[in-house]
């Protein structure tokens, strides 16, 4: 194992040897970084010329220079890496770790969104192979597939945003958005609940009227000048998932994983009202994060209190409904901030931006009114990531799940007379897991580089527009930086993914 | 419930039947064209991409060749990219002022002339014809999706089998080349292209793009190799005396179709996209020449003001990749022997009547 990790390795380092020597030579060849100068009129022109080309060393040629830079970067191994400097002088190093997280910021929920979401309906799509569910979702998955990024980053900016922002300011609904926003709804609704024609029909009618009829209420009433959900819904909601998922995980007769759920979100009602109570000034990040593990902690360990046996399900019911409980929570408080937040001078009635990162004008240290930016700053482009990326995960999901399911021990578990949920559930969905999570570490290392377009049509200075900056103004340098950081990051996906793979196939032995 | 049961069991066994007498005494390529035949999606789409195919090429004209020498077939279509027309204003829905609004008009309730008018699709704020920018960037679109499907299948297909087939060393080389290109990032082939060749049209692009794009095909195929040779088959094959390239190209390559076709239609399918997208950022199709990507990331800004500019070219990069990826899709189902097909009340009807018409004979 360690001997084949070894090579493994010593393999990777060959090829981002050769990769990078390629795009070195390659990007050297193809433009002229003293071009835009020369062109220029300015004075000292040509001693601009003389000191860029000191400065990149650019007398050298190209294969040569190459190795100048390799030795920069060799330096790693004597604890000074140095990827050079890039055309305005500074560091590249610098640039970089400025991006980074940007970028991981942008991905990082769009990406998790889009693998919770597309495998759950994949997975749904094939228990009900042929369904209208089915059919419903490949239109929809396939659909995205060949949707292009930057048509409907578009898309979302004119009619979620610009729309959302005008209906917020003036208040009603267009006869348009009150028609479709149900139909849409009603549609996807009646397609999972399923069934003959007639009930499709039922469902889709009742869901229809009751969603327009919801949101004329909620309009009405104000609820989107001053939303809010309070601790019956918060309790609500978080009941009815948590029972969901004690039910998927332990069956739905089982009473035990109920009450586990029920006495977690009954604990978090009651921590409920002194949560809120806490200023927002107090709360940054990391305790956010601190509080969410001891959240998770003290959820699982409610569901072992319950646990007479299967432990480790019940404790795992308890975390996860904890969690939930915790979102709804947050989600509530975010809702109180809303108002004030909508309305300060900084946003102007019009939250939902369509471009930047983040609200230079706020100044507000209310931890609550920082997130809600951020959040509110996300949401395009993660939706835009997330609904072309997730139409992947459902079709590998779907043809995965499918192929198992024909398999013979799937047989033999419906023969021994296990119940549909645990076939699915313990057997099916373990299996069809396995290529998906090759899949998935393939993917989580090509994120750093890959958002680029995303990136520069909602200007985010992140390492995709790092990139497409240094490529088309032959920064060479900085070029170089970014193509090292995510090639060296996919070789180690790739490697992850072997790795993970083994681990979880034993029929897989490594090295061979 | 037992009688439910039973009355479920006899659907299974009598689909089953069904799906059995279907596919009595046809060869392996009669039942493939037979289950694509029947996937409406597929079937639709590809009357559809031919449509379409015929309707740009013809309209639009053949354009190949370089600045220096074009090859030029005019097509039935009176404008093309470089014409300026004279600017048409107009008035809106809401009484504002449009420029260069679409003529076509197609919906009979309108009150309105029916027809396809002078600018079927408008014009841009300087007089270009839409209608003729769209065509002509779609052409592109389809010639790239064909060039790189083209090579890219081409070397995949012929790297992934050497590899899968004679495995060991070879095998070892050829896989960690592939892992090679594949850290190469395509944005920087587009704008090495771009910044050299970006003048001689969309061709050299096109080639390029699909001396890169082949990798993930490789591996497919290279995996359907390393299992099939294993197979009892072509141990039967080599102990009657075939050679290397008979066992190949008879033997393993039939049964490797599947993987490979599928494969390449998701490859037509991500090319648009690619060539799009490069273009878009600048690093694809240069002016005066046009793409679907570049008219969509000039015309963005104007989506208020004249959104018919940036919903054509989505229409069609949209409705191109997804009718590829639908054939796709049929062709997976077809070549896939395991492939249940829901048995549906008419089937069974069908089979009963050619069962009474069998009795009755």
């Amino acid at each position: 194992m360690l001997a084949f990790i070894g090579r493994r390795i010593a393999i990777s380092f060959l090829i981002l040897f050769g990769s990078s020597f390629l795009v070195y030579n390659m990007e050297a060849i193809a433009g002229d970084p003293l071009e835009a100068l020369a062109q220029s009129n300015a004075q000292n022109k040509v001693y601009l010329i003389q000191r860029l080309t000191a400065q990149l060393q650019l007398d050298v040629p190209p294969p040569a220079r190459y190795f100048l830079w390799l030795k920069g970067i060799a330096g790693v191994f004597v604890g000074k890496i140095d990827f050079g400097k890039s055309r305005s002088g500074g560091s590249v190093l610098e640039i970089i770790s400025a991006a980074v997280p940007v970028t991981l910021r942008l991905v990082t929920a769009a990406t998790f969104l889009a693998i919770l979401l597309g495998i759950s309906i994949g997975v749904l799509s094939a228990i009900r192979q042929y369904s209208r569910l089915d059919y419903t979702m490949t239109f929809i998955s396939f659909l995205f597939f060949s949707l292009p990024v930057f048509w409907i980053a578009v898309l979302l900016k004119q009619y979620l945003a610009i729309g959302f922002n005008d209906f917020l300011s003036k208040g009603n609904v267009t006869p348009t958005y009150a028609i479709a926003i149900p139909l849409v709804f009603a549609l996807i609704t009646a397609s999972f609940i399923g069934g003959g024609r007639r009930r499709f029909w039922i469902s889709f009618g009742t869901a229809a009227v009751s969603s327009a009829l919801v949101m004329q209420l909620l309009n009405a009433i104000n609820w989107f000048q001053k939303p809010g959900l309070g601790i019956f819904l918060v309790v609500l909601f978080s009941a009815g998932l948590g029972i969901t998922v004690a039910g998927l995980t332990m069956g739905f007769d089982n009473k035990v994983g109920r009450y586990a759920a029920l006495s977690v979100v009954a604990l978090g009602a009651i921590i409920y009202v002194p949560f809120n109570m806490v200023p927002g000034s107090w709360l940054n990040l990391p305790i956010m994060l601190g509080m969410g593990v001891v959240t998770a902690i003290i959820g699982g360990l409610i569901g072992r209190f319950w646990a007479k046996e299967d432990r480790g399900a019940l404790t795992r019911i308890g975390a996860i409904t904890a969690v939930i409980t915790a979102l709804f929570t947050i989600l509530d408080k975010l809702m109180q901030v809303w108002n004030p937040y909508v309305n300060s001078d900084a946003i102007g009635g019009r939250p939902l931006p369509t471009i930047s990162a983040g609200n230079d004008l706020m100044t507000s240290h209310n931890y609550w009114w920082q997130l809600l930016d951020v959040l509110l700053h996300l949401l395009l482009p993660t939706l835009g990531i997330m609904l072309i990326s997730f139409a992947g995960y459902v079709r590998y999901a779907r043809s995965s799940l499918l192929e198992v399911m024909n398999m013979d021990y799937i047989r033999t578990a419906r023969a021994k007379g296990l119940t549909e949920r645990t076939v699915v559930v313990r057997h099916a969905l373990r299996n069809a897991m396995i290529p998906l999570t090759t899949l998935i570490a393939f993917d989580l290392s090509g994120l750093i580089g890959g958002a680029f377009i995303t990136e520069s049509i909602y200007g985010w200075k992140g390492m995709g527009t790092v990139f497409l900056s240094s490529v088309s103004t032959q920064d060479l340098n900085l070029l170089m930086g970014v193509f090292f950081l995510t090639s060296f990051l996919a070789l180690m996906g790739n490697l992850l993914a072997d790795i993970t793979y083994s681990a979880l196939d034993p029929r897989i032995r490594m090295g061979k | 419930m037992a009688k439910k049961d039973k009355a479920v069991e006899a659907g299974a066994a009598e689909a089953n039947s069904i799906e059995m007498r279907e596919t009595a005494g046809l060869s392996q390529g009669q039942l493939v064209r037979k289950r694509f035949f029947r996937h409406r999606g597929a079937m639709i789409s590809m009357v559809y991409l031919i449509f379409i195919v015929l309707f740009l090429f013809t309209a639009g004209g053949i354009h190949l060749g370089s600045k220096g020498a074009p090859f030029t077939i005019p097509g039935w279509w009176h404008w093309t990219i470089n014409d300026l027309t004279e600017v048409t204003y107009g008035k809106g829905d809401m009484g504002q002022l449009t420029v260069g609004a679409p003529t076509m008009n197609l919906n009979p309730f309108s009150g309105k002339a029916l027809g396809i008018g002078e600018h079927p699709f408008g014009q841009d704020n300087i007089g270009h014809d839409y209608f003729a920018l769209v065509i002509r960037g779609a052409q592109q679109s389809i010639m790239v999706m064909l060039v790189v499907g083209f090579i890219g299948g081409l070397i995949g297909t012929v790297l992934g089998a050497i590899s899968g087939f004679f495995g060991k060393f070879i095998d070892a080389v050829l896989m960690r080349f592939t892992d090679l290109i594949i850290t190469i990032p395509t944005i920087i082939i587009g704008s090495v292209i771009g910044m050299k060749l970006g003048n001689l049209g969309v061709f050299p692009l096109a080639l390029f793009l699909g001396f890169f794009a082949w990798t993930g095909l490789a591996r497919l195929v290279r995996g359907d190799f390393l299992t099939l040779r294993e197979r009892e088959f072509v141990d039967a094959a080599r102990v009657a005396g075939a050679s290397n390239n008979r066992i190949i190209f008879k033997h393993i390559l039939p049964n490797a179709m599947g993987v490979i076709i599928v494969s390449i239609t998701l490859l037509l399918s991500g090319a648009i996209l690619l060539e799009t997208a490069l273009s878009y950022v600048g690093f694809g199709v240069q002016s005066p020449d046009v793409s679907l990507g570049t008219l969509i990331s000039t015309y963005q800004d104007s989506f208020q003001a004249s959104p018919w500019l940036f919903w054509w070219p989505g229409f069609f990069i949209i409705s191109i990749a997804l009718s590829v990826n639908f054939i796709g899709d049929g062709l997976r189902d077809a070549f896939d022997p395991r492939q249940k097909r829901k048995i549906t009340r008419k089937d069974i009807a069908a089979a009963h009547k050619a069962e009474k018409v069998a009795k009755a004979g």
